[in-house]
């Protein structure tokens, strides 16, 4: 049974905004609700990556493998609208030569014999995190591909550049309900227009937003600005 | 904090300026094309006429770098930005907070910063000078502006804070003369007039004010604030009024001290001045490059910020300043933490 639509076109998030959310709520806010973005070296060098991968007029064939890039992706059943880097389809042999393949498990695509199952690749700068950030991004975009294509997919693979590996990913049941709460959060801050306030941790000094977020400031002297005229003023009196 | 990058100041006016993949191509008639990358620069003001291509402006506004226009006289003219930054509700929440009883909560940090930093510049010259200059007129004064300083702090409404302000800028005004070392024939201040100035230390005021004022407008566009709504200053057609607002608490500390050194170091003469039959003074061409020769170098020095506990970049003081505004109105500060020259 298809799963209910709850969202329209215009209230959908962008599909990149989870891996903010999980990496640091006020990251996405800060993103998504204040429009702040701030380009340093981590976010050109991604770019320049993604470049290669992110051509939407090119598709190839390797052997059993279809690649499709910058394959443009909507969830209305949680939310959200993207793209994904690169889905590759996987020719799958039919249950006529032997093994099971039912209709939940691969489709048929346009202009091309067979069955194709998909199977995401989410890029990556860098290496693996210490977070499930990416793999939770890499989960919406194979729950994305479920919704448009009605099929079931079991894995998919995040691709890290700086060790030149793949590194494949279940689709656990948990990964999907982490993937639904942190949309549905998303979806009540976005609402709200809620801007979460900064905590100061160790992830900052890898934030592209650290300028903008101030958050040792901010944790530290949030109260502190009530008297700050009237310690002005005593220092001077005094 | 972030990084301070240049400013490209255009000051001939026959330049046109083009755009050449990443690069800006400045074309003047009598000099070969300047070429600059387009990622090394904050702003590109440009004085009097000075054309742009539209694709120059495209990269522009894509880069986030704000390319304004002022005429000759340094009044401004135009600028040129893409998308409006930042978020509306943020902007909604300070036209709320501009037409509401809030408004003079901004307004009166941003007067008490203005008066406390106008005093730091008298102190510091009796400090620095005490034998020099007429230290009993300079201390009255910087005692009335202690005064204010306490009284804006208890004072309800917006229409007393404005009261408070002229007040206290008349006081300041009134022994910045005395602060003048140099040439004190033709360096002297008459009050404060703009329109136009009617004497050099005026004239050499309203232009740096433009500078600053041209910073204090595009930080403020950068944070996603809209500088046309102010606290304190009213709205009206085409006036800056936030920017204004923002400008009080950085006025004495990055314009008034630079020309009074700019003075006192005689590296300005009475002679680089235009006096126009009606008594209107006008900075003749060089002596403006000269002063944004001096405000860019000013902009590169250091100061410890007094809130964010930082050393930055005079530069960024705009900036910083806008930023912490923008944080204060989103709800992470409870209060406007304004500028205090220590
Ligand atoms: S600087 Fe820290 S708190 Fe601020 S957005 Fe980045 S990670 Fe989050």
């Amino acid at each position: 049974m298809a799963k209910k639509l709850l969202y329209q076109e215009d209230n959908l998030l962008m599909l990149s905004g989870v891996q903010h959310y999980a990496f640091c709520k006020r990251q996405w806010s800060l993103i998504h609700i204040e429009q702040q973005w701030s380009e340093n070296v981590l976010t050109y060098e991604g770019q320049q990556m993604h470049g290669r991968a992110d051509d939407p007029y090119f598709s190839e064939t390797r052997g059993d493998v279809l690649i499709s890039r910058a394959l443009p992706l909507v969830c209305y059943s949680i939310g959200f609208y993207g793209k994904a880097d690169v889905v590759e389809f996987h020719a799958v042999v039919s249950s006529r030569s032997g093994s099971i393949i039912g209709e939940r498990d691969a489709i048929a695509l346009p202009g091309r014999e067979g069955l194709w199952r998909p199977f995401p690749v989410e890029y990556k700068r860098g290496k693996p995190k210490s977070g499930d950030w990416d793999e939770v991004q890499l989960c919406a975009q194979a729950m994305a591909l479920e919704e448009m294509f009605g099929v079931q997919l079991t894995e998919g693979a995040l691709y890290y550049g700086e060790r030149g590996r793949r590194v494949s990913v279940t689709l656990t049941e948990g990964l999907r309900r982490r993937v639904y709460a942190l949309f549905e959060e998303m979806h009540g801050l976005f609402l709200a227009g809620v801007t979460l306030p900064a905590v100061y941790s160790s992830k900052c000094k890898n934030c592209s937003l650290l300028d903008i977020c101030m958050p040792a400031i901010l944790s530290r002297k949030s109260k502190q600005t009530r008297g700050y005229l009237q310690h002005y003023l005593d220092k001077e009196m005094g | 904090m972030r990084k301070l990058l240049n400013t490209l100041y255009i000051t001939s006016p026959s330049s046109y300026l083009t755009r050449e993949g990443e690069n800006i191509i400045v074309k003047a008639e009598d000099r070969d094309p300047l070429r600059m990358p387009i990622h090394i620069l904050e702003s590109i003001v440009t004085v009097g006429y000075a054309g742009a291509s539209p694709s120059l402006m495209q990269l522009c506004a894509e880069r986030g770098v704000s390319l304004s226009f002022l005429q000759e006289n340094g009044q401004f003219m135009a600028s040129v930005h893409g998308k409006t930054t930042g978020n509306v509700l943020l902007r909604r929440k300070q036209y709320r907070l501009a037409d509401g009883e809030r408004a003079a909560i901004y307004a009166k940090r941003f007067i008490f910063a203005k008066i406390a930093n106008s005093r730091t510049v008298l102190n510091r010259a009796i400090r620095d000078h005490g034998s020099n200059i007429a230290s009993d007129k300079v201390n009255k004064e910087a005692d009335f502006l202690k005064r204010y300083l306490n009284k804006v702090l208890t004072v309800p409404g917006l229409d007393d804070i404005r009261g408070i302000e002229g007040e206290a800028a008349r006081r300041y005004f009134s022994a910045f003369n005395e602060l003048i070392l140099a040439d004190k024939e033709s360096f002297y201040l008459r009050g404060r007039n703009r329109r136009p100035p009617l004497d050099r230390v005026n004239a050499l005021l309203s232009y740096t004010y433009t500078l600053l004022r041209l910073e204090v407008q595009s930080a403020l566009e950068t944070v996603g604030l809209d500088p046309a709504a102010g606290f304190l200053h009213r709205d009206r057609p085409g006036r800056p009024s936030l920017a204004l607002d923002l400008m009080e608490e950085l006025r004495a500390y990055m314009a008034d001290r630079l020309v009074l050194s700019l003075i006192n170091r005689k590296q300005i003469h009475a002679n680089d001045f235009t006096i126009k039959e009606n008594g209107a003074v006008l900075l003749k061409p060089d002596l403006k490059k000269e002063l944004i020769t001096a405000w860019q170098k000013r902009k590169r020095e250091e100061i410890r910020h007094p809130f964010l506990d930082e050393i930055i970049p005079i530069g960024l003081l705009p900036y910083s300043q806008a930023l912490l505004l923008a944080r204060t109105i989103r709800g992470d500060l409870e209060e406007y933490p304004p500028f205090l020259w220590k």
